[in-house]
């Protein structure tokens, strides 16, 4: 009989649906997942499921956005506008072209002392450094030291790619609009004598910016033989190999430089620019009193309206002053609560009228 | 299908239960009162060879040829009833053999028949022949069929007392059929003989030919008897179809059957209730007379009218109006249903359609009997094209049912002993017409919402994807800078959002498998395809732009700070991306966590899951300087965010507040169960109170009472 079988398998096994031999079932596995039956967790979202985390969610957040708040509020910020379209200003003289180089001091009082690390930003308004071709016009093989993309860049960096036939370094166009004020700050002290504020360039990079993402090109010790066959972005004044006097701040790994190629996400911004660091616990960073900013006055923002600023901010454990954040939770935390309570109201009542019914389910 | 009863020559027979050892050679039969032995056997006879009853010999087995059990295989089922039914008094067919019928008789003797024709079975005729020749040369021509067919055939002093007995027959939901003879003379046989062959081989309108000839053969015949099958209505018919009621579905049931068969099969499965007042469109109610478009017209109007006294307004909501009013039934047959359709004044046609139609819908249920099968279609058809286009299942277990399944939205066939026609047409098959409930009330109901919510979250999670990205553009100078990084843009839908809308359409149940059997009321939440709405699709639409509109902007208000790390390093425009990409992969996929009521592991591994790979991908993809990428725009970028405490208060925050309308609507939701179900207890009360009999005490009721009650 076996046999039999066998030898009949053999030869009606061929087309699929002989019926002597072992016809193709369609029939589906019984297993769970097929059946449909797995074990499951099966939440039940009932009000007294819900309700407590209405609760929950208003106890924790209101407490943190208190924190954040108060936080927020104890931070100094001074904010400076000197793009100079107003007569009155310092910098009014700067707006031509044809005062090269252009010197503006503005003076200000600060009410309160900055204690702590203190923090100098520039800002620019309506400056579009999230415009597509804009933020793609760069060459980020050239700027992380590639010898073959130093002399020959992208095609990206167009139109600011080669000038009177030499590759530019750094090429394309957030590169060749870097910002390149200068900005120094003096203490007016009794008797108009005036001490300048120490400020410090390294530090305002990020990390992995200055130590892998961007590296000069090999070779040996001169940055400038490094550079050789490359010329200057057409904006700048001085070539890329002259940024700074420390070998550890120039070329590319300028933090000036590199915080710049950090696009910014909206036409308003802010870039780091120097640190004030404290110097001793016993005297505040930047003591109340008149100050002098004394601005080089070279990057020229009033062909699109846009604005140039100075802000000085201390920075606390969630960073600068923005009350949003604050407020948001606050705001969130409180409609929670109250909704726990509205809806806690409503439930109680539900339950009361509803619990003779109850019982006869 | 099971032999009940016969009658030859007005004489009932009667009491063969299942025991085959009545047929004993000399009391072969118990009955009241005896007909003429030789009409008995003829009418067996006839019996044993007018059918196209197969036998399946059992090869395997050799050397005994004369096997004990006999298989009979036969496209119909009643067929086989009958032979059986023959074997119990005696007569037992053998089978074919060299074009001889073989049949054994009460004394155990073989007897042969040639035979000669075999006049098939067809639904317009609803009849069928047999012409054979006996051993001793006389020819002889059996015929069965519907009593209509074969009333009209006989002489008519015979009829009376068999048409009695066929009507309580189909009083009592049995399946009658009438046996009819006729001895050929060997001059007519000749003729007849040439006739059908040269109707077979014509080439041209073969059927109608054909059609002709079996009529004038099929004339002049002797009643010998009828019969009575059983047709027993499947396991739990009656639970299914009550369940289908309450669900809030039409039945309407389309059989051949004639018109008692079929109502007293409609009150047996509880299509109709002893309180559904039926309103009739038959022949019977419609007299055959010459003026018949009148009275037609006449009870159409009767009948509409006391429908719209009863449902005063045209109530949109006919579920509602179901369970409130009295019930109606209506019951229409192929020949009048036909005289609606194709009414002889094209301008009152249309009118009668109408009006026909306005009383269906106000009907709860439907019986239309004596269907053909195209018939079947065409109603399916017109009720397709209604107002409003319901959706139409059509479930079947035969080959007359085919064209209706076709016809319909849904077909489902029924592997049954009438062969597999029907199921192979079908867009489903069930073996048992029970499962149809399971099918509908629960898969149905499943998939539907697993499908619903599948097309609704897909829109969803892609609006509030692509609205930040939208907005964007009012912040970079309408420059399509895009918003998300490459990576992101294209990885969004295929790997961080789409196993777990995946495994939630294929695993859903939010609500038990057993709880959607066992309360069919829960299908009429998404009847009228109530998930796809323009109000729940318009609350996706809401929540996508909310989240969508929270996401950019909370992360816009964020970057108006002057850093957001203790260190006062600044961000650009790749983390203001990648804290909206980051909430919004977050918001997205714990959504569908809110959604979901059934929690497998699968589930818990592909949300869980995905969330991980997601902060897993977005680490691995920051962490390398790519040689193949032109820009390093990522570098860094994930992990600088997440090193800054204010961005995880944020990105808590944002996710929280995009989640918030949707707990919201779960707990208010909650809440309107909870009164909802209140005001449901309390109509239950009253229920019990009120004269409408409850489900339960139906369910209990046997065939019997039923039919007594008729």
């Amino acid at each position: 009989m076996a046999m039999n079988y066998s030898v009949k398998d053999e030869v009606d096994g061929g087309p699929p649906c002989a019926p002597g031999g072992t016809a193709k079932t369609r029939r589906p596995d019984n297993t769970a997942f097929k059946q449909q039956r797995l074990p499951a967790w099966q939440p039940i979202l009932t009000a007294g499921t819900v309700l407590p985390t209405f609760f929950i969610i208003g106890l924790i957040f209101i407490p943190i956005g208190i924190g954040i708040f108060v936080t927020s509020n104890n931070i100094r910020e001074i904010e400076i506008d000197y793009t100079g379209t107003e007569p009155s200003s310092p910098c009014n003289k700067c707006l031509s072209p044809a005062v090269t180089p252009c010197i503006c001091t503005i003076n200000f009082t600060l009410e309160e002392s900055f204690e702590g690390n203190v923090f100098m930003y520039y800002g620019l308004s309506n400056f579009y450094q999230n415009h597509r071709r804009y933020v793609k016009s760069r060459d980020d093989s050239q700027l992380n030291g590639d010898s073959n993309a130093l002399l020959n860049p992208s095609k990206e960096c167009e139109p600011y790619r080669r000038n009177e036939d030499k590759p530019i370094a750094p090429c394309g166009a957030i590169a060749n609009s870097m910002f390149n004020d200068t900005l120094e700050l003096f203490l007016v002290g009794n008797d108009t004598y005036l001490t300048p504020i120490p400020l410090k360039k390294k530090g305002i990079a990020w990390w992995t910016d200055k130590n892998v993402k961007f590296r000069n090109p090999p070779g040996g010790e001169n940055l400038e033989e490094r550079f050789k066959g490359t010329t200057k972005p057409v904006n700048w004044l001085k070539p890329v190999y002259m940024l700074d006097s420390d070998l550890d701040n120039n070329g590319f790994i300028n933090e000036d430089f590199i915080v710049w190629m950090r696009t910014a996400a909206l036409p308003t911004f802010r870039k780091l620019y120097r640190l004030i660091e404290r110097n001793s616990d016993l005297h505040p960073t930047l003591p109340a009193g008149r100050y002098y900013l004394n601005i080089t006055y070279n990057y020229p923002v009033h062909s699109f309206d846009g604005r140039k600023r100075m802000i000085l901010s201390t920075i606390s454990w969630m960073g600068g002053k923005n009350p949003f954040l604050g407020i948001a939770y606050i705001a969130v935390g409180s409609i929670s609560f109250l909704l726990g309570v509205v809806l806690l109201v409503i439930n109680h009542k539900y339950r009361n009228s509803s619990n003779t019914a109850d019982i006869t389910i | 299908m099971e032999f009940i009863e016969c009658c030859i020559d007005g004489h009932k027979y009667k009491g063969v239960t299942q025991e085959v050892g009545l047929s004993q050679t000399d009391g072969p039969l118990t009955y009241c009162d005896k007909a003429d032995k030789n009409r008995e056997e003829l009418f067996l006879r006839a019996l044993c060879l007018c059918h196209t009853v197969e036998i399946k010999t059992n090869d395997a087995v050799d050397g005994a040829t004369e096997s004990a059990e006999l298989t009979y295989i036969s496209s119909s089922p009643d067929e086989i009833a009958l032979v059986k039914g023959a074997k119990k008094y005696g007569f037992t067919f053998l089978g074919n053999r060299n074009g001889q019928m073989r049949l054994e008789n009460q004394r155990k003797e073989i007897e042969e028949y040639e035979l000669l024709h075999t006049l098939n079975f067809d639904a317009i005729r609803r009849r069928m022949s047999v012409i054979v020749k006996t051993q001793g040369g006389n020819i002889l021509l059996f015929c069965k069929g519907a009593d209509s067919a074969v009333f009209p055939r006989v002489q008519n002093h015979e009829v009376e007392l068999t048409k009695a007995h066929v009507e309580r027959n189909a009083m009592d939901g049995y399946r009658t059929l009438c046996v009819a003879f006729k001895e050929i003379v060997p001059d007519d046989y000749e003729r007849i003989n040439r006739q059908l062959i040269e109707a077979k081989m014509a080439l041209q309108d073969r059927e109608e030919k054909m059609e002709k000839v079996f009529d004038d053969i099929e004339t002049n015949m002797n009643l010998i008897g009828a019969t009575a099958v059983e047709d027993k209505l499947q396991d739990q018919a009656a639970e299914t179809i009550e369940a289908l009621h309450a669900a809030g579905l039409k039945v309407w049931v389309l059989t051949g059957d004639k018109m008692e068969t079929a109502k007293s099969t409609c009150y047996a499965c509880r299509l109709f209730q002893t309180s559904t007042e039926l309103l009739e469109l038959t022949t019977k109610t419609i007299e055959e007379s010459e003026r018949k478009e009148d009275r037609l017209h006449e009870l159409l109007i009767e009948y509409r009218k006391k429908l719209l006294r009863e449902f005063p307004k045209s109530t949109r909501s006919l579920k509602k109006a179901w369970t409130e009013h009295q019930e109606f039934g209506l019951i229409v047959d192929g020949s009048t249903l036909s005289l609606i359709l194709n009414s002889s004044q094209d301008s009152s046609s249309n009118n009668y359609k109408s009006i026909f139609l306005q009383i269906c819908m106000k009907c709860t249920a439907v019986l239309c009997c004596r269907m053909a099968p195209l018939q079947k279609a065409q109603i399916v058809r017109m009720v397709k094209n209604l107002k409003g286009s319901p959706i139409t299942l059509s479930i079947g277990d035969g080959a007359n049912d085919v064209s209706m399944i076709l016809e319909s939205h849904v077909g489902i066939g029924i592997k049954g002993k009438e062969g597999r026609q029907a199921a192979r047409n079908s867009d489903y098959s069930v073996p048992k017409f029970k499962h149809l409930k399971k099918l509908l009330l629960a898969h149905g109901h499943l998939y539907y919402v697993r499908i619903a919510h599948l097309v609704q979250y897909f829109f969803y999670k892609n609006f509030c994807f692509i609205l930040p990205q939208f907005l964007f553009q009012f912040f970079c100078g309408f420059s399509q800078q895009p918003l998300y990084d490459a990576a992101y843009l294209t990885m969004y839908n295929i790997c961080f959002t789409s196993l777990p809308i995946l495994a939630y359409s294929l695993l859903e149940q939010h609500i038990n498998i057993d709880t959607l059997t066992s309360d069919p009321r829960l299908y009429m939440k998404i009847s009228g395809n109530a998930m796809l709405q323009l109000g729940p699709f318009l609350y996706w639409t809401f929540l996508a732009a909310f989240e969508g509109t929270v996401f950019f902007f909370g992360t816009y208000f964020l970057f108006q700070t002057t850093s957001l790390e203790e260190n006062g390093k600044v961000y650009g425009n790749w983390t203001f991306g990648t804290i909206v990409f980051t909430v919004l992969v977050f918001t997205v996929t714990l959504k569908l966590a809110l959604d979901t009521r059934f929690w497998t592991w699968i589930n818990h591994f592909v949300i869980w899951g995905s969330l991980a790979f997601y902060v897993f991908f977005s680490f691995f993809w920051g962490g390398i300087i790519w040689p193949f990428l032109k820009q390093q725009r990522m570098y860094f970028i994930f992990a600088q965010m997440l090193s800054s405490v204010s961005m995880w208060l944020a990105i808590i925050l944002l996710i929280f507040i995009s989640l918030f309308p949707e707990i919201l609507r779960i707990v208010l939701k909650n809440v309107r169960r909870r009164s909802a179900r209140r005001n449901l207890s309390c109509r239950r009360a009253s229920d019990s109170l009120s004269a409408r009999p409850s489900v339960r005490p139906l369910l209990l009721r046997t065939f019997s009472d039923e039919s007594n009650m008729l």
